[in-house]
């Protein structure tokens, strides 16, 4: 007790905790994500922007380790600026992805960060890939971080085809608010981006006005 | 024909080998009853805000080597350029030796670009050499400054992830310096008012944490000015003595006085004097 340990961030790597989220729906993707950064029982940011973009319409979900994630989210970003000017044109989503991937795999026993990218390209409109531990795959949604383990079930259930811009950043809100409710890590207010042909779109939703559910 | 290589092939960066062997010799050196030495840790707390015009930063000084104060009275604030100024807590030697060489490589990239440094720049250098050593250099810094694109100040923590933030707190002392941030920020507030804000938040920490103690020093980052202020507080000044031990001359009386000279001789005399610049 008379021991000067001091908060736990000092001895604990810091970790995003999290709950991210991406969908796709016709003509773009949305993606989102809470905001709370945590090592071990302290809470050292809770207004992380965990959305993180890496071109014009393409962005990543972090989660995991904040430093491995940001420092991949960093040196894709980079990755991708050179590629975009050697083809001379806005990079594929799925370049961006496997960018990610190669990464993600060649290192996979030193780094502990899963993210997702999300985003719009010409040739095939919005695209979500998940990442996690070095695979590539193309799903119409992706979840992940700690909070997601609670929100499986819901996702399942709820997502349908074909759904609106509307619809999806209703679905997106939805998941988020229950997952920051279930899961310690994840919490704080909720980051949602919405990438289309003609703009992305970045916005907040403060804790009080996320969604209730029968417990609030 | 491609021949099959049993051995590993040598793999880029460093080798944390001897990290296994420092843990067989401090195991050793245990069982013959002694410990190594602990590194020099600052305790701290450290903390910055940003203001209408610039960004304050300000520390305790209390240096602490286990449960001992080595120094009372040390600097937590390092120069990195004159637009910009570095807080360190963690290991004192990884803090001081991080913020001088970011501090030296800035220096020659402002040569070379011809301007003056931003503090994003800053950030992504420590950044990128804390995350290449994995958090084995112990260095928690909360980096602040003003450049052309106004001002900023970032947190970054041994592992080497960083977080942008109006106010940020770091050290052993960060939960009380923060408590007193969360109740009492604001956006755009006067120079006095982030001063004042400031050096209650370390003095939280100074009183509530035992590794932060002693003054309270500020640096106040503004477009074009610096103000160093250390210490700013001295919030624990050493008290005076009440009583006095010493006894008065004749309080004991002489009763006899004997002289002898002693029969010495010069053999050599060598002047040295003292640098007291």
């Amino acid at each position: 007790m008379l021991g000067e340990t001091g908060p736990e961030w000092t001895t604990e790597e810091v970790k995003t905790g999290t709950t991210i989220i991406a969908i796709e729906f016709a003509g773009g993707v949305v993606l989102g994500s809470d905001s709370r950064v945590s090592a071990g029982e302290s809470v050292v940011n809770r207004v992380m922007n965990k959305l993180s973009p890496l071109h014009d319409r393409i962005y990543c979900a972090l989660s995991g380790s904040a430093a491995d994630a940001q420092t991949i989210a960093e040196i894709v970003n980079y990755q991708l600026d050179v590629h975009s000017i050697e083809i001379g044109e806005d990079p594929q989503v799925r370049s961006a992805a496997t960018l990610v991937r190669n990464i993600s795999y060649k290192y996979k026993e030193e780094l502990s960060a899963h993210l997702i990218v999300a985003g719009w390209d010409r040739r095939d409109g919005g695209q979500v890939f998940a990442t996690l531990n070095g695979l590539l795959t193309r799903q119409p949604f992706a979840i992940g971080g700690s909070g997601s383990s609670y929100i499986y079930g819901f996702v399942d259930a709820e997502y349908r085809k074909g759904m609106t811009k509307e619809e999806c950043q209703q679905f997106v809100v939805n998941t988020l608010a229950l997952a920051m409710n279930r899961d310690g890590s994840s919490g704080g207010v909720a980051y949602m981006v919405t990438i289309d042909e003609h703009s992305t779109e970045e916005k907040v939703i403060l804790g009080n006005d996320l969604p209730t559910f029968f417990d609030q | 024909m491609a021949t099959l290589t049993v051995t590993r092939p040598p793999f880029g960066g460093f080798s944390f080998e001897n990290s296994k062997r420092n843990a067989v010799l401090e195991g050793n050196a245990s069982k013959m009853g002694f410990n190594l030495p602990p590194a020099r840790k600052t305790g701290t707390t450290i903390c910055g805000v940003v203001f209408k015009d610039g960004v304050v930063l300000g520390a305790d000084t209390r240096a602490t080597e286990g449960m001992v104060v080595a120094d009372k009275n040390c600097s937590k604030i390092h120069y990195i350029s004159p637009n910009i100024y570095c807080c360190g807590a963690g290991t004192a030697a990884d803090t001081e030796m991080t913020t001088q060489i970011i501090s030296s490589n800035l220096e020659l990239h402002s040569l070379s670009t011809g301007r003056l440094p931003r503090v994003a720049t800053a950030n992504r250098m420590l950044k990128q050499m804390l995350f290449r050593y994995q958090g084995y250099i112990g260095a928690a810094l909360v980096l602040g400054g003003v450049d052309c694109n106004g001002p900023h100040l970032y947190s970054i923590y041994p592992h080497g992830s960083t977080d942008k933030l109006p106010y940020v707190t770091m050290g052993s002392g960060s939960l009380a310096a923060m408590a007193v941030f969360e109740d009492r920020y604001k956006p755009d507030m006067e120079e006095e008012e982030a001063k004042q804000l400031v050096r209650d938040a370390i003095a939280a920490g100074i009183f509530n944490d035992l590794g932060s103690g002693s003054n309270i020093d500020l640096c106040v980052i503004t477009k074009g000015k610096v103000d160093y202020i250390r210490p700013h507080d001295e919030a624990n000044k050493k008290g005076v003595r009440t009583g006095d031990y010493k006894y008065k001359r004749g309080t004991t009386s002489v009763l006899s006085k004997v002289v002898t000279t002693l029969d010495l001789e010069l053999v050599e005399e060598s002047v040295q004097t003292m640098d007291t610049s």
